[in-house]
């Protein structure tokens, strides 16, 4: 168990190494010509300032040596300076983060606590109505264009129906808490502001629907195909044979053989509505990373991009490592 | 997907006659809507010219933000441009990039992934590894880098998707290559003295070709909207070229004149389920025993 677990550590941070240098490379060698586009025209016409300037940025030196220097300034959380606002891009993570982290966190929740269910039911009732329409909301979700299913939820219940808050994470005369974790619903319970707290909850409520459709689909279908392949097994047999009642071995026998899959998905899709949150942020002007993103993306700010790219490779990375140890937790075969 | 009617005999103690058509409907039903719903996209990408009247770049600041109406079918957007016609015309780009990005990257990866298994030792290690490497990156994000790097433009953004597209099939090839090479027929090759290009080329990989088929049908649904996803975001096509994704994203703040959003995002829905219709169906057809799950 332990040896396992340091030899999958050991790969995330290899992997973790190769991620930064190919990030490094991906900046280093773009076409486009980085002391024409910082300085400007003018400026890129003088040979000695362009000189100065390279040297002053380190551009002079081999590759190698500015990677080394990009890797020093990572340890040090140093990811560059963001061209748009100006700022180190490390402060602009750390401010957006907490809302993109608040938000799939509550639309993993939701996929899960939607997804597994009707996934046990349709794979015990098994082409029954629920079945099927487990099989048409999965469908659905997988098909359709996150950044779409976010403009249509607002447009319905935001301008046309009017039932839900509009676009941000409060409503802009709401008093913002102070900022403790960056987490709305754990900021305003700790400031015991109520009223700003179901604020916070109803603006949650559309965006998380949204970022939850597309994992919803996996998560449904996976726990599906999973249940059936364990409720075929022996010790089902054995366990109706002596007399349990068909929901007491789908829970307590048949599902948690079924869960690897399951957790296997469930890490990926976590990660992936890192990923998805870049759309629902853009459309419910939710400031998150996902903003963050379409905004950096929108000027060119190329550090931002990288900053960004390279922290989600890193999230996703963190992610498998987790996943490959709750494996050996849940089925201690695999260690061997 | 369309196999309920042969396990639905097993739960129910006497199963209900069918006729013919019922069993082609159950069988065929969704596939056949799925080949349908991509076959008139195609039909509108080609004759897109002949179904509308308008030009779909043309700018009629004085008809702007039209609703839906006898003249202007779909409306018209915040330039006065006709929402029907560039909605018909943005299936061109979506369509070209879904095949070309998906059919490259699954020649590329599968030739990679089959180099890979059957020559073993460090280059397969090399191989695989820089899959491992592209494959820890959420790809509509390293996507978006990559893009951004190019510079915005159609082709610079088919370049960055293929580079993060092609090691799923790597992969997918790599497991069914290895499974192959140990067959008896391979080894009957070796000894009838082919050589090792021939054998990958004209034996194993037409051998391993099936499950590859189905995630390159399901796979276009997938690249279609990875695609819209980054014009989106601004990166995909330069304007005024109608595209479905930057169609969206031009109405994304147009809650009131919801039909410029809506339906260019609902023609990607429609065409990535025809693609996710038509997937199931040849996996059904391929793999028989996945009808029964």
């Amino acid at each position: 168990m332990g040896r396992y677990i340091v030899s999958r550590l050991g790969i995330t941070v290899v992997m973790a190494l190769l991620a930064t240098l190919v990030i490094f490379l991906i900046a280093n060698t773009v076409p486009g010509d980085p002391v024409l586009a910082q300085l400007g025209d003018v400026a890129a016409s003088n040979k000695e300032f362009v000189a100065e300037w390279r040297a002053k940025w380190g551009l002079d030196l081999p590759l190698w040596h500015r990677y080394l220097l990009f890797l020093n300034g990572l340890l040090h959380g140093d990811l560059g300076i963001s061209i748009a606002s100006q700022r180190p891009v490390f402060d602009d993570i750390a401010q957006f983060a907490p809302a993109t982290v608040e938000l799939s966190t509550v639309a993993f929740i939701l996929s899960l606590v939607i997804g597994i269910p009707l996934g046990i039911l349709a794979a015990v009732k098994r082409d029954s109505w629920i079945d099927h329409l487990a099989r048409a909301i999965s469908l659905v979700g997988v098909s359709s264009p996150t950044f779409w299913l976010a403009f249509i939820m607002l447009a319905l219940f935001y301008g046309g129906l009017e039932i839900a808050p509009g676009p941000g994470r409060l409503d802009p005369i709401a008093l913002p808490p102070e900022t403790v974790t960056g987490f709305m619903l754990i900021d305003t319970a700790l400031a015991g502001d109520w009223e700003t707290f179901h604020d916070a909850a109803a603006h949650l409520v559309l965006p998380s629907i949204v970022l939850a459709a597309a994992t919803l689909g996996l998560i449904t279908r996976t726990t599906r195909a999973s249940m059936l392949e364990s409720i075929q097994q022996d010790y089902v047999r054995v366990a109706r044979a002596k007399g349990l009642k068909a929901w007491s071995i789908i829970l307590g026998h048949v599902f948690p053989n079924a869960l690897i899959p399951i957790v296997t998905l469930g890490g990926l899709a976590y990660a992936n509505l890192l990923a998805g949150a870049v759309m629902t942020e853009t459309i419910f002007s939710w400031p998150g990373l996902g903003l963050y993103t379409f905004r950096s993306a929108a000027a060119l700010d190329f550090p931002a991009i990288m900053g960004i790219t390279l922290i989600v490779a890193l999230v996703y990375l963190i992610i498998n490592l987790l996943i490959d140890v709750s494996y050996a937790l849940l089925d201690p075969r695999v260690t061997r | 997907m369309s196999a309920v009617a042969e396990t639905k005999g097993v739960a129910r103690p006497v199963a209900p006659v069918a006729t013919r058509a019922q069993r082609w409907r159950r069988r065929y039903g969704l596939p056949a809507i799925g080949c349908a719903i991509v076959v008139l996209w195609i039909l509108v990408a080609i004759f897109a010219p002949l179904l509308s009247g308008y030009d779909p770049n043309f700018v009629d600041v004085a008809n702007r933000l039209k609703p839906p109406s006898a003249a202007h079918w779909l409306g018209t957007d915040a330039l006065g441009r006709d929402v029907f016609t560039r909605m018909l015309y943005g299936s061109r780009i979506s369509l070209t990039t879904g095949f070309v990005v998906v059919l490259v990257s699954a020649v590329v990866g599968t030739l990679l992934g089959g180099i890979a298994a059957f020559g073993r030792g460090k280059l397969e290690e090399a191989i695989m590894r820089l899959t491992d490497l592209v494959l820890c990156f959420p790809p509509i994000i390293l996507a978006l880098a990559i893009a951004a790097a190019l510079g915005i433009g159609t082709f610079n953004t088919i370049i960055a998707m293929l580079v993060v597209w092609w090691p799923k099939f790597a992969r997918l090839a790599h497991s069914l290559v290895l499974t192959q090479r140990s067959q008896e027929y391979v080894e009957a090759a070796i000894v009838a003295g082919f050589g090792p290009s021939r054998i990958l080329l004209r034996h194993v990989i037409p051998n391993a070709v099936g499950p590859l088929i189905v995630l390159v049908t399901l796979d276009i649904g997938n690249a279609i909207i990875t695609f819209a996803g980054l014009s989106f975001l601004g990166l995909g096509v330069v304007p005024p070229t109608p595209e479905w994704g930057s169609m969206v994203a031009e109405g994304r703040e147009l809650v009131e004149q919801w039909w410029v959003a809506a339906f260019p995002g609902f023609c990607i829905l429609s065409i990535v389920l025809g693609f996710n219709f038509l997937g199931d169906g040849i996996r059904d057809w391929l793999d028989p025993k996945a009808r029964k799950r």
